[in-house]
């Protein structure tokens, strides 16, 4: 029988190149816009997670409060104890010192007078560590436009546009001027080892990266730090599972009334991602359904088309005498054929443009001359799994329903009235 | 007819002579605090959240464009210098040993982490200069009258937009001053305190700077020693004058 449709299909070129075109067109579209959605709005998330939020960020209650200002005055204390305890409680989890801080680079010349100077945004990494995976975290090492990463204290890396500004390069003396932590002034020469592409113009605009350990000599936060940052050893966010941490872990805070008490956060309550959590999950599920739904009218009429077209032909195989029900599941059984070749052919080119998507994205860094927003330069799909079934199960279903819907005229048809009109 | 002219001409001459007596009270607030030259040693307490800092320094004046500071404790401050020509900044730092110049948006910052900016520790221009005056009403700060002035800007690159100060009537020393942005939002509160009559004039020897925008109790300013009209080597207002 399936033998027999499928001969049909290859045969009849009419009966098979539109609907497979159509479904073809349909799943690609689905799994292309998905594959690019996820990878736009995933980017976004790791990025944020990266860069500023981590899985979960532990900080003091006040500084969490005032996180917008790098409140490093309100630094948390004693952080070698906490590590422990988080160690302890949470050996999943990487977790690591960060600290922003906010100042002045002033770049001097040969006479020692500043040739440039800027406000710059600050971050402290344990660059130096063996175990603390920052710099692969931050992808630094294959963002390097020249030189390279910090060796020794006194180094710093500095977003390329940002040395350009200040007519710096790699070897050159950097002067910084901020605020230590009980808010004396701090001055501190470094010496460009690298520069850096983020890929955040936001950053590459004025962004320097030191080791964790100068930002606390410089700063005066000797066992202290700004934040501590905890990353899923597999680097995959877990919402339900940091989720279950926080609640463990503050609620062993719950009575303490010092504002300096340790507090954590996850992603989804930090730089408002959580209801930009909410939108990924709920924007691929969006697609499906508006696929399904434009897909099964659009076959319903490809199918009507279909139909009429083959209304003779079903007229006389009626008044030979087979039976509607057979024509029907024919019918079904060809348009399963034919939405599984439009879904394999579909499915197929979307992953093929998904993983082109991914490795050569769409460099967008034209448009983002003057943007401040932490959003990545290039704009990627990513692949998933989930990628080869989310178009091609709609694919069938809606040509399949399709199908059904625009067949069911065939019970329609009176074998008294057949032999009438196949005469006209 | 008559009436509503001589109503018409009374507010006016009210008014002229409200601005007069506004402008008068100014000059003569402006003659008070402002000397040829001056050399103060200050402590500026900044209190934070978790602790305060007393900041010890000694700064120098000429005019109103020449100004130069060192700070002489806590260690981690001392040997850091200020100098202030005209409209440039420069800081000079001992540990990095470098000077280096402030300007735009960089002078908005925090003056180690007080309540003060660059700008405002910047700004000595006379009032007279900057503002138009208004007096629009009096009252009774710490058992002394003052009279409110609304202050609004002439020149374009007033630090604040507005300011409305409470002048004491009889000493005319500004005991109160709220600086506020174009907006209209207030921006930062001063309290002027403990009066003392200095080299025959009559001087507030602590302050208390409190930026709006920021939680806490603001920074205090308090004047050790002071003197005015003394004569001040020329070499104090050059940048060589940092590195020394």
């Amino acid at each position: 029988m399936i033998r027999f449709i499928f001969k049909a299909i290859l045969r009849d070129k009419n009966r098979s190149v539109l609907p497979v075109t159509v479904v073809a067109i349909g799943v690609f579209l689905t799994i292309a816009l998905s594959g690019y959605l996820s990878g736009m709005l995933g980017d976004m998330i790791d990025q944020t997670a990266r860069f500023q939020t981590g899985h979960v960020k532990v900080m003091s209650r006040a500084y969490a409060e005032n996180i917008d200002q790098m409140p490093n005055d309100l630094a948390l204390m004693d952080i070698e104890a906490l590590h422990e305890e988080l160690n302890r409680d949470f050996p999943n989890y990487t977790w690591v010192n960060r600290i922003n801080f906010g100042g002045i680079i002033d770049a001097p010349n040969e006479n020692e007078q500043s040739k440039g100077q800027g406000a710059a945004m600050g971050m402290a990494i344990e660059l130096f560590s063996k175990t603390s995976g920052e710099t692969e975290r931050l992808n630094l090492e294959n963002s390097l436009v020249d030189g390279r990463l910090p060796q020794k204290s006194g180094e710093v890396l500095i977003g390329y546009e940002f040395a350009e500004k200040l007519g710096a390069k790699v070897g050159d003396e950097l002067t910084f001027m901020g605020s230590t932590m009980y808010g004396s002034m701090a001055f501190a020469s470094f010496e460009i080892s690298g520069t850096v592409r983020f890929g955040v113009m936001a950053m590459d605009k004025g962004t320097v990266i030191i080791d964790f350990s100068d930002a606390q000599r410089i700063l005066d936060m000797e066992d202290a730090t700004g934040e501590i940052m905890g990353f899923r050893k597999e680097e995959v966010f877990m919402q339900d599972e940091v989720i279950e941490m926080r609640e463990n872990f503050n609620a062993k805070y719950a009575n303490d009334s010092d504002e300096f008490a340790p507090i954590m956060k996850t992603l989804g309550e930090q730089n408002s991602m959580g209801s930009y959590l909410d939108l990924v999950d709920s924007v691929s599920a969006m697609f499906v359904i508006i696929f399904v739904l434009v897909m099964s009218i659009v076959l319903w009429n490809t199918g009507l088309i279909g139909g009429l077209r083959r209304y003779q032909e079903f007229g006389i195989r009626l008044a030979l005498g087979e039976e509607k029900g057979h024509i029907y599941r024919t019918m079904i059984f060809e348009a399963v054929i034919i939405g599984i070749i439009g879904s394999v052919i579909g499915t197929a080119l979307g992953i093929i443009v998904t993983l082109l998507m991914q490795k050569y994205g769409i460099d967008i860094s034209g448009m983002m001359k003057d943007a401040t927003m932490m959003m990545p330069s290039t704009l990627r799909s990513k692949f998933s799994p989930q990628l080869l079934y989310i178009g091609f199960i709609p694919g069938l279903f809606a040509m399949v329903i399709g199908n059904m819907l625009s067949g069911i005229g065939i019970y329609k048809r009176e074998t008294a009235t057949l032999f009438k009109e196949l005469e006209v | 007819m008559k009436y509503i002219i001589a109503i018409f001409f009374t507010i006016i001459f009210a008014l002229q002579l409200s601005a007069q007596d506004a402008t008068e009270i100014l000059e003569k607030v402006d003659d008070n605090m402002n000397s040829e030259t001056s050399i103060t040693k200050s402590d500026m307490i900044i209190y934070g959240r978790r602790n305060s800092r007393t900041v010890t320094s000694v700064g120098y004046a000429e005019g109103k464009n020449k100004s130069f500071s060192e700070y002489l404790a806590p260690a981690r401050e001392k040997g850091t210098k200020m100098l202030k020509l005209e409209d440039n900044l420069w800081i000079y730092s001992p540990s990095t040993d470098r000077t280096i110049q402030l300007s735009g948006h960089m002078l908005k910052q925090s003056v180690m982490g007080s309540d003060l900016s660059y700008e405002d520790m910047m700004e000595n221009r006379k009032l007279t200069e900057m503002y138009d005056s208004e007096v629009i009403g009096e009252e009774l700060i710490d058992g002394r009258n003052t009279w409110v002035l609304q202050l609004t800007a002439k020149v374009v690159d007033a630090s604040y937009e507005s300011r409305k100060i409470w002048v004491d009537t009889e000493r005319y020393v500004p005991l109160r001053e709220e600086l506020f942005a174009k907006s209209g939002q207030l921006l930062k509160k001063t309290e002027l305190k403990e009066v003392k009559k200095i080299d025959g004039r009559w001087y507030p020897t602590k302050m208390n700077y409190k930026d709006m925008l920021k939680d806490g109790k603001g920074t205090d300013f308090v004047v050790l020693e002071i003197e005015f009209d003394t004569e001040i080597p020329a070499y104090i207002f050059s940048k060589a004058a940092l590195k020394k």
